[in-house]
């Protein structure tokens, strides 16, 4: 159960069974997990401690399919469907055996998590359409990350914090060492008998995103810490693992402009779209605001800002509707006037009376309900808003400035249903694995669900710890 | 926007939670807070008088320090908590004690125990306070019980109206628009999560103190406290009992109900504070309201010191330190009582009122 040689100074033991590169929900149960199989473990976390996690920090709830309803969950959940609500989130672009199996685990995964110290509730406040399909996390994400590292280092994980790999030494397919920088210390070489990459996406790698986005990236605003610059995936891709997933693409959604850079996390979220219309920095409408109902509706607006000039846009609605939606962080903007809202967001005054008076010409009378696809939509305007259309008449009027607000990257390592990495001329590797959102792209091509990153994350890293501990073994 | 600093914060806090809510599950602090979309000065106060102080909510959020979001709930509503004392003290004359808690608390204790000792000494012969008395009635050769029981009611009474007049302030601020009656169900309600500190539990594991670790035993101290407290005034009032009802003096024998309280209570005020005292000494500054240290370790002391004097006096009332420590014993009790509405006695007179308005609230909801 010890460390396979001898301890050194700094008590970092050169050689462990597992190396486990990240600090998320993936790598923490993919640790836990190596470390239950009977391997020693190491846990490389980039991040400073507070900032541990990657993603997980920002997560609440995860998605596992259940036969029945339980305590905190209000009704099955099948594998059946779960299995159809990812073909259609992902189009498609999904590997089958591999969704399929993952599906499967997620089921005793309800179970594996709460015995590694986390706890479940049912569903926050604001998130009713979610109480039969995802389980929430007692306390948030980072609850769920304190009661997973608290298990694994009573386990006798052993963790190290801002801990950045500069290189990993990969020989045929092999894994041998990873090279740890250590500004004090002087770098040193760690070696193990299998890796585990959970070190997830390129989100933060502002860089890296100009590649496909071109200087637009410059004006993104990325939910999580600047710590998920995908240092590991790029060099696993460098030395030959195969690639999964639409490198171009990413996941975002609109947040408040207002919004820090890096961070923000759940609380700079707009969900008052289809309350009201969505301008661009010429004062136009560009997108239909009625198109669909949630998770749809909330999902797009990160891409649907990213393409319009400056990447910003501007959420208007009046005082009829400001409590429909859940408070936020920021105050809406307001003004007594059209003209002096505009004024506020810095608009053409002109140019936004004339796309309200227009917008609201346009308004058909309805029953509106925006919980269903009403009857409420306009006529005779480009785009149309096709449901939950009100007019805009009662001030004083409001407004959220609004940009694109990056999530996860889909680029990742292909693997097996082992979680093992695959190589680029299609041979598995003898001792490397992968969980979390570096491997996301081989189950979500594209698209997302509430709580299926957690899915990923905790059901592969499971495996890929239990995998890694085999082979270290033999 | 509010009179104060600490509103201000408190305020900002509840908009950023609100938005959040990923710590609904933990107590009772953010589902009251989620039935708001704004929060006026009695609301705050409300929730700050609701929050027990667990520190689940800090170690679980992801936008405490060093997060520029700089969320400290459990922090900001002590502080709030504290204030809160004092803007709602009655008489208002002595809301700025609270300011200055530990001192005034140390020079009231220590004034109380001296004229005690110095009144025994100035009415007693010297043979008296330092005699062995023993049998019914040996505390009243030192002090007529009369003078006693009228002194001590006096004090009780004042410290009673006083805390009725102060959580009545609390309550219209923090109540329905148009002053609420408290409904006996959720007084109820409110006496059970009281009694068993419902909510001082981190949300399940256990409470925060020192580090991020649930290893915080301050319920049980608390317990221990709260329930040996509760023991002394038991035996206090059964002696009382016994001794117009009955006409039966103290001291009593050892296996008699008022000492056996009092035994028990004793304890409980020795190890309960004592266990709370180091709890305060370990914990994450970044949780504490360390401006309110004086108040909290004062309260702690008076209730050390009146246990402790109390089994004392027990060990010790048939040799000849039964006058001195009668006196000392008496001391610390008195100061207790005079001190109660004016330092940290009322958190829980206040807490209880906010568990109830919790309770109201919930059934109103639920109702709905």
């Amino acid at each position: 159960m010890s460390p396979t040689s001898s301890h050194r100074a700094d008590g970092m033991s050169s050689k462990y069974d597992v190396l486990v590169i990240g600090g998320g929900n993936a790598a923490l149960c993919a640790a836990i997990s190596a470390r239950r199989g009977g391997a020693s473990v190491l846990v490389l976390e980039g991040a400073p401690k507070f900032y541990r996690g990657g993603n997980t920090r920002h997560t609440r709830n995860m998605r596992c399919a259940h036969d029945d309803a339980t305590e905190i969950l209000t009704g099955p959940y099948t594998e059946e469907e779960f299995w159809e609500d990812l073909l259609r989130v992902t189009g498609g672009q999904t590997d089958e055996v591999l969704a399929r199996h993952m599906i499967r685990e997620s089921k005793d995964i309800l179970n594996w998590i709460v015995e590694q110290g986390v706890r479940w509730q049912p569903s926050l406040g604001g998130t009713l359409s979610l109480g039969r399909t995802n389980s929430f996390f007692l306390g948030g994400g980072r609850a769920m990350l304190n009661a997973l590292y608290l298990t694994a280092e009573k386990l006798g994980v052993k963790v190290e914090y801002d801990a950045e790999v500069s290189d990993l030494v990969i020989e045929d397919g092999m894994f041998l060492a990873a090279r740890l920088k250590r500004p004090i210390k002087g770098d040193t070489e760690i070696r193990a008998t299998s890796l585990v990459a959970a070190a997830g996406g390129f989100e933060a790698n502002i860089e890296w995103l100009k590649q496909y986005w071109g200087e637009a990236a410059d004006n993104f605003l990325i939910r999580g810490t600047p710590y998920n610059r995908g240092s590991i995936l790029k060099m696993l891709l460098a030395k030959g693992v195969q690639e999964v997933g639409d490198p171009t693409q990413c996941h975002a959604v609109a947040i408040d402009a207002r919004a820090p850079k890096f961070d923000g996390g759940i609380i700079t979220r707009h969900d008052s779209v289809v309350f009201g219309i969505v301008v661009n920095k010429h004062a136009q409408r560009f997108y239909d605001e009625g198109e669909d109902i949630w998770p749809k509706r909330y999902a797009i607006w990160g891409r649907l800002v990213a393409a319009q000039p400056d990447q910003i846009a501007y959420i208007i609605f009046d005082s009829a509707v400001v409590t429909s939606f859940m408070p936020t962080l920021f105050p809406p903007i307001a003004g007594q006037t059209m003209a002096e809202l505009a004024g506020k967001l810095e608009l053409y005054p002109a140019a936004l009376e004339k796309t309200i008076t227009e917008f609201n010409a346009a308004v058909r009378p309805g029953t509106f309900d925006h919980t269903i696809l009403d009857d409420c939509r306009t006529e005779g305007i480009t785009p149309q808003k096709s449901h939950w259309a009100r007019r805009i008449e009662a001030p004083p009027y409001l407004a959220y400035p609004v940009r694109p607000g990056i999530t996860f990257t889909y680029l990742g390592t292909r693997v097996t249903r082992e979680a093992r990495m695959l190589m680029a001329d299609g041979k598995p590797s003898a001792n490397m694995f992968a969980a979390g959102e570096i491997m996301a792209g081989n189950v979500l091509g594209k698209g997302y669900a509430a709580g299926m990153g957690m899915t990923i994350g905790s059901v592969f890293g499971r495996i890929a710890g239990r995998e890694a501990a085999k082979h270290a073994r033999n | 926007m509010h009179g104060t600093r600490i509103l201000d914060e408190a305020d900002r806090l509840m908009t950023v939670c609100n938005s959040c809510r990923y710590c609904e599950g933990l107590c009772a602090v953010f589902p009251a807070m989620e039935m708001r979309r704004a929060f006026s000065d009695g609301d705050l106060n409300y929730l700050a008088n609701l929050c027990h102080g667990c520190g689940a909510c800090y170690v679980d959020c992801q936008f405490s320090p060093p997060h520029e979001f700089n969320v400290n709930v459990p922090q900001t509503l002590a502080v709030a908590r504290a204030e809160s004392y004092a803007a709602y003290a009655w008489p208002q004359a002595l809301s700025g004690v609270f300011a200055r808690n530990g001192l005034v608390i140390s020079i009231v204790a220590a004034l109380s125990m001296a004229a005690f000792i110095f009144g025994f000494a100035a009415l007693n012969d010297r043979s008296v306070l330092f005699g062995v008395h023993t049998g019914p009635g040996a505390f009243y050769r030192l002090m007529p019980h009369n003078a006693m029981a009228a002194l001590f009611s006096a004090a009780f009474l004042y410290a009673i109206f006083a805390l009725v007049m102060s959580v009545r302030a609390f309550w219209r601020d923090i109540g329905p628009p148009i002053g609420g009656r408290a409904d006996g169900d959720s007084i109820f309600q409110a006496m059970r999560d009281a009694g068993e500190l419902r909510y001082l539990h981190g949300g399940g594991v256990g409470c925060y103190n020192e580090d991020d670790k649930p290893t915080d035993r301050r319920k049980l101290y608390h317990h221990l406290t709260f329930y040996g407290f509760l023991l002394c005034f038991a035996a206090t009032s059964v002696a009382t009992l016994y001794h117009y009802l009955l006409g039966r003096e103290a001291p009593y024998p050892w296996w008699d109900l008022p000492v056996v309280l009092g035994t028990l209570g004793g304890v409980g005020l020795i190890i309960g504070p004592i266990g709370l005292f180091v709890a305060k000494m370990r914990r994450d500054p970044a949780l504490l309201d360390e401006q309110r240290y004086g108040m909290d370790v004062g309260f702690i002391a008076m209730l050390f010191l009146a246990g402790f004097t109390g089994m004392l006096l027990l060990l010790l009332r048939e040799t000849a330190a039964m006058g001195p420590l009668l006196a000392l014993h008496l001391g610390a009790v008195f100061a207790l009582f005079i001190t109660m509405p004016s330092g940290k006695f009322v958190h829980g007179i206040y807490r209880f009122a906010a568990l109830v308005r919790y309770a109201q609230e919930r059934r109103g909801e639920a109702g709905s």
